[in-house]
């Protein structure tokens, strides 16, 4: 999938992969794609929570040796 | 409009420090206005200098220990010290952020600090050494938030 930006949230827990994906969505435009690469199973939950809370859809999620790949639409 | 959050922190140790700012950074990622009242020994979370905010074995019988210890030997000289240490390399390897930061994160997050003025005049503590970007108010002044908050915690 096409993204705008890549966020690297590898190795950190609760709450920064959620922090630090608001943080980048920030410096983003409305409808650029935000990938986020976290090794935080709990990111997992928390990511979709994030999306249906703020209205960013949450376009794709993928695990990928034990990584997880979420792509993220700033509305 | 934006939800609220508001959030009293009534406690020092580096256990009790984590889920107000844990919460409060969250809460206002998801676009909550957030407000967290210092008051008491949470004041101590707002000290410039967080080095002092330790964690205790000792009356914590729920702290997983790497060993087992009876409590003559947990309240020995330096053994605050140590699981201080223990607790912080922990949350290092784990990913867990230092206090420093996710407070610094909260007030990047427009999230506001309140300082119980009542416990800084208590304590005789000195102004100069708290942030400066927290507020002194009281009750009251915390009370005007809190009443119009959709969650309100006392940690």
């Amino acid at each position: 999938m096409n993204f705008d930006k890549e966020l690297n949230a590898r190795n950190l827990s609760c709450p920064l992969p959620i922090v630090k994906t608001k943080k980048a969505l920030n410096d983003m435009t409305s409808n650029q794609v935000l990938k986020v690469i976290s090794t935080d199973s709990g990111s997992v939950k928390d990511m979709a929570a994030f999306a249906e809370q703020t209205g960013n859809p949450l376009l794709a999620q993928e695990e990928v040796n034990g990584e997880f790949v979420f792509y993220m639409k700033k509305k | 409009m934006a939800k609220k959050m508001a959030i009293i922190a009534t406690k020092g140790t580096l256990d009790m420090a984590y889920p107000p700012f844990i919460l409060a950074s969250t809460a206002a990622a998801l676009g909550y206005d957030v407000q967290v009242f210092f008051t008491f020994y949470g004041l101590q979370l707002l000290r410039k200098d967080l080095s002092d905010v330790k964690i205790s074995p000792l009356a914590n019988p729920a702290m997983p220990m790497p060993v087992s210890m009876p409590v003559m030997v947990q309240m020995l000289p330096g053994m605050e010290s140590m699981a201080t240490m223990m607790m912080k390399q922990k949350l290092a390897k784990h990913g867990v952020a230092s206090l420093e930061e996710l407070r610094d994160l909260c007030l990047e997050a427009d999230v506001k600090f309140i300082a119980c003025q009542m416990t800084v005049d208590l304590f005789e503590f000195d102004k100069s050494e708290f942030i400066e970007q927290c507020e002194y108010g009281g009750a009251a002044t915390f009370m005007g938030f809190a009443g119009e908050t959709d969650i309100c915690l006392f940690i």
